[in-house]
């Protein structure tokens, strides 16, 4: 999937990164602990989360994520958005809550990784 | 590469959660400049960060001292903080002692030194109750 259609099936709104819309991504991880998104990320490149802080772009930069989704309609900072743009990870924010952003894209074909164990 | 060594010092300052990572970024970028393969360097980018955390939310802050060679990659890091008391505990999975804060910060799961250890190659921690900790992270060079 399109970085670009997950903008479009979210309804969200690009906050940096227009020159990754045309990037693949095929996984993601719905997490607002930054820890379990360390221990268990694995190829996941969308982190979507209602965690609103550098942490959150950090911790994705660490695991090579590409995307970024905030989720009920939050909406970071320009230090955070500098910190993305420095990483090469698109932003974006969507009014809908974590679980629906999840089924969404889920439902239309991203996956989540492995299992855990 | 084309350096045969390599030395880094960063401080992490203790007050400024905002700041936490910002040693373990430029690492990372320090890594994939050199041309180090992406496995390699998303491990040390991992435990060291987790690292970093640690002493930002339980140490008050420190120093990280970075080695490259040809061979692997070793990181340092140096607190002056309370120290581990049981280091065993400290290893299990989801064994935290932090705040409620910092778990709304996103961290504190008890996941930090785990982490470390799964995603390093050799993980030491040396640790005086009082007197501070040390952790060294090994990554081996495999290209």
């Amino acid at each position: 999937m399109l970085i670009r259609k997950i903008r479009e099936i979210l309804d969200a709104e690009l906050l940096v990164g227009d020159e990754l819309l045309d990037t693949e991504v095929n996984a993601a991880c719905g997490s607002d602990m930054m820890s379990d998104v360390l221990a268990f990320v694995k190829d996941q490149a969308v982190l979507i989360t209602g965690l609103l802080n550098q942490q959150a772009i950090r911790t994705a930069a660490m695991m090579d994520m590409v995307c970024v989704v905030f989720v009920r309609g939050k909406r970071p900072d320009n230090d955070i958005l500098e910190i993305a743009k420095e990483n090469g990870i698109a932003v974006m924010t969507t009014t809908h809550r974590m679980f629906t952003t999840c089924g969404l894209l889920y439902e239309a074909g991203l996956n989540g990784g492995m299992k855990t164990k | 590469m084309s350096a045969n060594y390599l030395h880094y010092h960063y401080v992490v300052p203790g007050d400024d959660f905002t700041q936490a990572g910002m040693a373990s970024g430029a690492v990372k970028q320090i890594l994939k400049q050199l041309g180090i393969n992406p496995q390699t360097v998303r491990k040390m980018s991992i435990s060291l960060y987790e690292g970093e955390i640690n002493m930002v939310i339980h140490a008050g802050g420190g120093e990280i001292d970075v080695d490259i060679d040809n061979e692997k990659i070793v990181a340092v890091l140096t607190d002056h903080g309370p120290g581990i008391e049981s280091i065993e505990l400290a290893m299990q999975d989801g064994w935290s002692t932090a705040t409620e804060q910092v778990r709304g910060l996103g961290f504190g799961a008890g996941m930090g030194l785990p982490n470390m250890k799964k995603y390093s190659d050799e993980l030491l921690i040396e640790s005086k109750v009082g007197v501070g900790t040390t952790v060294t992270i090994t990554v081996n060079i495999d290209n």
